[in-house]
């Protein structure tokens, strides 16, 4: 059986070909002003790259905030089921799920099955995101896949005490302007990360092991502030930031969550 | 609203509540009666929706619920520009937008009915927050007229006899206030009677929702936060007594024809804190294509969730009580046992939980309720964050991810 995964995120979309239990194929394109197209895009990629006919696959499901607007897949199911489901994919036996995206985090608690037990999402604000990472390192001057190898040198980490992407930038900008290291600058802005995440896993408890998924967990200085938050490893797969497209090929391979 | 517009569909069609057209007319007759006081001699009282209004009906003064007119102000779209206003007046976004928006109103006669008749004086009963005490002020300085606060003290578990003298001598004193400002006695036979009609009218809107317990469901909560007018505005008169008798009646007649609030009932839920008032429509939409009927609610019970206390030969008397334990005004923990009474009585497959940014405190404490139903009867919780008329605290498609989860994780 050949299935296909969409999860069309507020900054990327990704797509993943999955034939009986094993990924084909793969790709990341930026989600731009037309979630249709960005996955019209990843689907002629994946399914080249897999070598493939649009007719040989059987099941399409989106995912990602843009899910309801994959006019190809069969199926819209939410991140959260898909990154359950992939989550248990990459690493059989992960029974949380730390998920930070491009505007939204989240953290999934599964049953023993991998079944989604409950979950947790953030509010309206996007602070602690993709986004918010991306406007801190606009107004460091750095490009955002130096920031986990940077702030993993800072031996005191600033304090970054503002929720609110707009107010914690100026606040980055007061440090800079009073000489604040930048590795210190980074970590603290890691590490206030941490603590949102780790407030919003506090609501419905996490159990170990834990898997960070999502675009941030690229970032390893987010991954080890949230190692040292929560007092346990967090697990990261190579394929973190395809988590949820893996999963959505799961979930029409199976034809249920 | 632009129902009109589009070809009947037989199959909706079927599923409306036919009593909602009188329920219109009784509500603009009553919106008409107070609009025209002025002229015809009648006094108007505002009054907080958990207030005690049945001296006002019997001392025959118009009560006006500027919470209602909240409401009304949600359902059509107007908050955002009332709030915004109210807040260029001074007042703090982080304020209730049914204040807000009943400041804003005064001033310019704003909102879907051209404002609110002036009042010839205010009734704020605190039963339902400490936010109604400043914002009756407000208004009685604006307007220029008496207030009467009537205090109720928080019932963490128990009624004591201390607040039971202290509640019952300002009923006396609330009585006095109103034979002063109407300059005339208190009919103590019509205030018997008044009180009599009161509670029917409580026994009957509780018995309304009750109904909703036969699966499927004949009505939902959506249908409920509409039927309530009548409950809040009019109780104790006779006009909500044959209101209701009609729709139990139809309720019932639903459910011999089989006639269910969603199509296809599968999953039952129950709604905590105020509706989103202008979204009412999409959420409901939401839900039942989810195949999800939401059948109860906390907000629409509370109505009728204290008829227990009520004495119905002594109503003056037995109100202190009955006014002081509404579900708004006891601890975390006596609203969880609420709550699970109704996940039992409804049986609730799931929970939603509207975090309410305007109401304090009705949604403090829902992380506690949801720890709490989740050890005692492990049902599902979903919680959503909105305003219920501010729509600059709602973000679509939050909202529908979290509804789309919690309802994958439900099947």
């Amino acid at each position: 059986m050949i299935t296909v995964g969409i999860d069309v995120g507020s900054i990327t979309t990704k797509a993943v070909v999955l034939r009986d239990g094993s990924i084909l194929s793969e790709k990341i394109t930026a989600t731009g002003y037309q979630a249709q197209a960005a996955a019209e895009t990843v689907l002629a990629g994946v399914l080249s790259e897999a070598k493939l006919k649009s007719a040989e696959v059987d099941a399409v499901v989106a995912t990602g905030y843009g899910r309801n607007r994959v006019s190809f897949a069969g199926r819209a199911v939410t991140e959260i089921s898909c990154h359950a489901a992939g989550a248990s994919f990459l690493s059989p036996g992960i029974r949380s799920v730390i998920d930070i995206g491009g505007q939204d985090s989240k953290v999934v608690v599964m049953d023993a099955n991998g079944r989604v037990k409950d979950f947790a999402m953030n509010d309206k604000c996007a602070a602690g995101t993709g986004r918010f990472l991306e406007v801190m390192a606009g107004a460091l001057d750095l490009d955002l896949n130096d920031f986990g190898p940077i702030s993993l040198t800072s031996k005191a980490p600033a304090a970054i005490s503002s929720l609110c992407t707009v107010f914690a930038e100026s606040e980055v900008i007061s440090l800079i302007s009073k000489g604040a290291r930048r590795q210190d600058i980074i970590a603290g802005i890691h590490a206030a990360i941490a603590a949102r995440v780790t407030a919003m896993a506090g609501r419905i408890g996490l159990t170990a092991p834990v898997m960070m998924t999502g675009g941030v967990a690229k970032n390893i200085g987010v991954v080890k502030a949230i190692e040292a938050r929560i007092g346990s490893p967090v697990e990261v797969s190579p394929k973190a930031q395809l988590t949820g497209a893996v999963g959505a090929a799961l979930i029409a391979a199976r034809g249920s969550m | 609203m632009s129902d009109q517009t589009k070809p009947a569909d037989p199959e909706k069609e079927k599923r409306k509540i036919k009593a909602v057209g009188k329920m219109k007319e009784i509500m603009t007759a009553y919106y008409i009666e107070a609009k025209t006081a002025e002229q015809t001699g009648r006094k108007i009282a505002w009054i907080t929706s958990g207030g005690p209004v049945e001296p006002l009906i019997a001392m025959d003064v118009i009560p006006v619920y500027p919470e209602n007119h909240g409401a009304m102000i949600g359902a059509a779209k107007m908050g955002p520009d009332l709030c915004e206003k109210a807040e260029s007046m001074g007042y703090s976004r982080d304020l209730c937008s049914y204040a807000r928006a009943d400041i804003a109103c005064a001033p310019v006669n704003g909102g879907p009915i051209g404002g609110l008749p002036k009042p010839d004086m205010l009734i704020c009963c605190n039963n339902i927050c400490g936010t109604v005490l400043k914002w009756y002020q407000v208004q009685a300085r604006y307007f220029g007229v008496p207030l009467f606060i009537f205090d109720t003290p928080f019932c963490h578990t128990v009624f004591s006899a201390e607040a039971r003298r202290y509640v019952r001598r300002q009923v006396d004193e609330y009585i006095q206030f109103l034979e002063d400002a109407c300059k005339r006695r208190l009919d103590k036979d019509r205030m018997q009677a008044v009180g009599r009609l009161s509670l029917e009218g409580q026994r009957l809107w509780q018995a309304v929702l009750d109904t909703t317990a036969h699966k499927p469901a004949p009505m939902s909560a959506f249908d409920a936060f509409f039927q309530l007018a009548l409950i809040v505005t009019l109780r104790g008169t006779q006009t909500v007594v044959d209101y209701y008798t009609a729709l139990l009646a139809e309720m019932k007649e639903r459910i011999e024809n089989r006639i269910s609030a969603v199509p296809k009932e599968t999953y039952r839920l129950l709604w905590d804190n105020l509706p989103v008032w202008y979204r009412t429509r999409w959420l409901s939409e939401k839900f039942a294509a989810h195949e999800a009927c939401l059948v109860a609610d906390t907000y629409t019970s509370a109505w009728c969730g204290t008829i227990k206390y009520i004495d119905e030969n002594d109503f003056l008397g037995s109100m202190a009580e009955a006014y002081s334990r509404i579900y708004l005004n006891i601890g975390v923990d006596e609203m969880a046992n609420n709550v699970i009474a109704m996940i039992d009585k409804y049986r609730v497959d799931g929970v939603i939980m509207h975090s309410n940014r305007s109401c304090k405190p009705y949604s403090f404490g829902q992380y506690d309720i949801r720890k709490i139903i989740q050890r005692e009867r492990g049902v599902p919780v979903l919680l959503i964050e909105a305003d219920m008329v501010d729509e600059r605290s709602f973000s679509e498609s939050q909202v529908e991810t979290r509804i789309d989860a919690f309802m994958e994780v439900l099947k």
